[in-house]
């Protein structure tokens, strides 16, 4: 399950759609939009996400292929909000299901670095005072693709 | 030929449009129809270093060639998270 969706996400939903019986280990993940900006001191109201969602589910997808090639066999479900996001509204959420929890652990954190990175996705803090900026994450200086890293050893 | 050019964020507001279907000569490049559509005098041409492009939402660079009906996105660095 990969969605750029407008309507309000639901992590048990994420976590329904990535179960299986061959999975011990379920971690869900859940972004959410925060008061306090680390490139403003005023305090965020609300925060516009805006999506090219033709190359963001493209995008979803071959995070989740890397992330299965690096951490072995697992189920991975993406879902990103679009549109005008309240405080503690759901932004971001992902679920991983896998045999076992490291690799879920694992899968999970790289799936949002990566889509920090790259996801085709913009945010727009909207401040108390009306006010509003574009705001880009840190400069990708997230680590190599971990397909490298995983090669079969000998 | 023509193309259909998104721009996206920053550069949507910069540009004053989300979507637009551009003439372009033929056998042009992204490089050209950035050219086109932002001289250097206006305000987005500051982001060209870092915009990135999209053609038909494959992740494409500037001496990339367009063709007749392509979809060209425009994109700041993104925020997504």
């Amino acid at each position: 399950m990969f969605a750029i969706t407008a309507e309000p996400i639901v992590l048990e939903q994420l976590v329904r759609a990535v179960r299986t019986n061959a999975c011990g280990a379920v971690v869900a993940f859940a972004g959410v939009v925060r008061e306090t900006s680390p490139d403003d001191p005023r305090s965020v109201r609300r925060i516009f996400y805006e999506a090219y969602p033709a190359l963001a589910l493209t995008q979803m997808r071959e995070i989740a292929a890397a992330a299965q090639a690096a951490f072995g066999p697992l189920e991975i479900a993406i879902a990103h909000r679009t549109g005008l996001l309240e405080l503690g509204d759901t932004s971001i959420a992902i679920a991983v299901a896998a045999p076992h929890r490291g690799p879920a652990f694992d899968a999970c954190e790289y799936a949002i670095d990566e889509i920090k990175a790259r996801l085709a996705v913009w945010k727009q803090e909207v401040f108390a005072d009306g006010d509003a900026a574009w705001r880009a994450n840190a400069a990708p200086g997230h680590p190599p693709a971990p397909a490298a890293e995983a090669a079969p050893s000998t | 030929m023509r193309v259909r050019v998104l721009a996206f964020a920053r550069l949507r507001e910069l540009l004053g449009f989300g979507q637009r279907d551009v003439e372009i000569a033929a056998e042009a490049t992204v490089d050209a129809l950035w050219s086109q559509l932002v001289p250097a005098a206006v305000p987005a041409a500051a982001l060209r270093a870092s915009t990135r492009f999209a053609r038909n939402g494959t992740l494409v660079d500037g001496s990339a060639p367009l063709f007749d009906g392509d979809e060209i996105a425009l994109m700041p660095p993104v925020g997504g998270g």
